[in-house]
């Protein structure tokens, strides 16, 4: 029995490889500074998406909600096997906090309209806050199980999954279709298929091609920037190489829930990590000194 | 969603599995004491579960005013839909200002499903929370007493502070260990509120076929003292100094990332942001450099010692005391002057 996966995925900075140029003087991240990667919980959550495909037949859908940039990310999909990629970029989308960005995401998902999952990683690595999934589900008025370890067992529209809940583990059973949070621990990401990486390096959304073209012709007008978009589109269309791009209204959202105005949370201050501690003494490393150190933690009943 | 509800209650969800509370839920009944007794409003517990009544005394020596006890078979295994069923229902008819939920496992599943469905704001993995008034210059107005949330992001790399001015509750789940656990008033009584909350068949589309829980061997959260060792230790033989050091003193043995992936310890062990928050009363780091990440599961704690060769190694950035030296000179000493402290 064949089933249809959406995997929805993110381009994040790469936050495990921070260095000193990542942060601005003001305290503010330095986005520029960071290299964009894939984000490693998604990827396990497109692999196990295409494990399911690969055993049973259906198709694998990935989504991506951010800037043209994002492209990046759908191409890999794409070279490791996904069917179709959606980008879903909008400015009016900004400042989405996990609210906003789930109803986003679920709207977009309505939007594909027939699935059997919807896979998320866990959490990703810029934010770590693991809600979108949960909140996607309950938008979309469907089952969560957060924390896949291994997708079990799949027959009859019923899957058993084993979830890691940090001090052990539990087999569950669902019914689809069903929203599935998927760790880092969960399977190998496969490698790019090299043959899949010839065919669709080439593959590009149209926000891309406006900024080619635009780059390219600065003095164009409008229309004539539009003309040249549309005849480069056409050939890659033609050969399966645009990848979807929609925006807010192409998936009929309500923008009193999507960016700024959708979001209850507000970030009220950022600042930049600043060790604080009171009063530092060190001390020499003799045993006279490591005495004194011992005694003073007495003292002070830090030690019994 | 609720409107801002300045007299309403402060909120915790009492995480529990199998009849016993998690840490966590009693740690959040403390600091809920705290923030509603500088809003002057009552706190209150959501309880669910199944023969879970006797918990309500702990959560009262704890802190908590009033305990809404939902009590149902159905609710003997914790499940997302039914519990946030549970927590909605009850969110709604009694309108907290505040709800608090720990950053466990389950309360990291429990908590978006409840804020989505109430579309109110939800701040994942606080370190800290605080009340303050906070002005809204687009606005040109002040919200007053809102809930400062206060939480890692980016890495750990930033401080961000969150609030959430109109849409309520003002929902967080905060880390465990973080906020002390305080010593319990065994006088303090509270009322229970026995609820009722109706299901729908729906609810139960996740059934339980099999669990397994690993019983917790390492005790870090729970360690007074802990001696933790970096990837200067060496190698695995060489941790064996560290095992000593913590021997004498009577503590735990932590270590950073750098040691688990070198393979000198288990992962167990573990402090810090992708391992345990600690925050002992004594933490001796060993040959642990301090990256940021290992710094934000430890700075918190009351004293830090530091052994390191290099000087410029920024774990002396949070320590209280440092010893520039090398760890297996320095640490048979330190565990020889502790076999030999005078009595206090």
């Amino acid at each position: 029995m064949p089933y249809d996966s959406i995997v929805c995925i993110k381009q994040v900075p790469d936050t495990a490889n921070v260095t000193a140029d990542a942060m601005k003087a003001d305290g503010t991240v330095n986005r520029a500074a960071l290299p964009a990667i894939f984000n490693p919980d998604d990827l396990r959550a497109l692999e196990i998406a295409l494990q399911v495909r690969d055993q049973h037949g259906g198709t694998v859908t990935v989504i991506s909600m951010g800037p043209p940039k994002a492209a990046d990310v759908l191409r890999e999909c794409l070279y490791r096997g996904a069917d179709r990629a959606i980008l879903l970029t909008d400015r009016r989308a900004a400042a989405s906090d996990t609210l906003a960005t789930s109803y986003i995401l679920a709207q977009a998902i309505k939007t594909v309209g027939r699935y059997d999952f919807v896979f998320c990683g866990r959490q990703a690595i810029d934010g770590d806050t693991a809600q979108v999934g949960p909140q996607c589900a309950e938008k979309l008025g469907i089952p969560q199980v957060t924390y896949l370890e291994k997708l079990v067992e799949l027959r009859d529209r019923t899957a058993r999954i084993r979830r890691n809940v940090g001090n052990g583990w539990e087999i569950v059973e669902v019914g689809l279709p069903v929203l599935v949070t998927v760790l880092d621990t969960a399977a190998e990401p496969r490698p790019p298929a090299a043959r899949r990486v010839m065919k669709y390096k080439r593959a590009v959304v149209r926000a891309e091609l406006d900024a080619a073209v635009k780059a390219e012709r600065p003095s164009a007008t409008a229309a004539e920037l539009e003309a040249e978009v549309e005849r480069r589109a056409e050939p890659l269309r033609a050969r399966g190489l645009m990848m979807e791009q929609w925006n807010l209204d192409d998936i009929k959202a309500d923008l009193s829930w999507c960016g700024l105005a959708g979001s209850p949370t507000k970030v009220h201050r950022v600042q930049a990590i600043v060790l604080t501690k009171q009063g530092y003494t060190e001390i020499p490393a003799t045993e006279d000194g490591v005495r004194r150190l011992v005694r003073e933690l007495v003292v002070d009943h830090t030690l019994g | 969603m609720i409107e801002p509800n300045r007299n309403g209650e402060v909120w915790v969800y009492a995480e529990q599995e199998d009849g016993a509370l998690h840490d966590v839920a009693l740690e959040l009944c403390g600091k809920v004491r705290e923030l509603a007794d500088r809003l002057g409003v009552k706190t209150g517990v959501v309880l669910a579960g199944w023969n879970v009544r006797e918990l309500a005394y702990r959560l009262f020596h704890h802190g908590a005013d009033r305990v809404y006890l939902v009590e149902d078979r159905k609710l003997e295994h914790f499940q997302t839909q039914p519990y946030a069923r549970v927590v909605c229902t009850l969110i709604e008819k009694h309108k907290p200002q505040i709800v608090l939920f720990g950053a466990t496992a389950v309360g990291r599943d429990l908590a978006p499903r409840v804020a989505s469905q109430m579309r109110c704001g939800l701040t994942a993995d606080c370190t800290d929370l605080d009340i303050a008034d906070v002005d809204d210059p687009s606005a040109k107005k002040t919200h007053k007493n809102l809930l400062l949330q206060i939480r890692p992001a980016f890495g750990g790399n930033i401080i961000a502070t969150i609030v959430n001015p109109d849409r309520w509750p003002q929902m967080a789940t905060v880390r465990e260990g973080v906020m002390p656990l305080r010593d319990p008033d065994m006088q303090r009584k509270g009322e229970i509120v026995a609820e009722k909350i109706k299901f729908e068949e729906r609810d139960f589309a996740v059934r339980l076929i099999e669990r397994h829980r690993e019983p917790r061997k390492v005790n870090l959260k729970g360690a007074r003292t802990i001696v933790a060792g970096g990837g200067g230790v060496g190698s695995k033989a060489n941790f064996k100094v560290i095992h000593d050091l913590a021997g004498a003193i009577g503590g735990a043995v932590g270590a950073s990332r750098a040691a688990v992936d070198g393979g000198f310890i288990g992962k167990e062990h573990q402090v810090g942001q992708t391992g345990t928050t600690v925050r002992p009363a004594l933490y001796i780091a060993c040959g642990i450099s301090g990256a940021i990440q290992h710094r934000a599961g430890m700075e918190e704690s009351a004293k830090i010692v530091a052994v390191n060769w290099d000087k410029e190694a920024p774990i002396f950035g949070v320590a209280h005391y440092g010893i520039v030296g090398d760890l297996n000179q320095v640490i048979p000493m330190m565990v020889k002057a502790i076999k030999e402290r005078p009595k206090e």
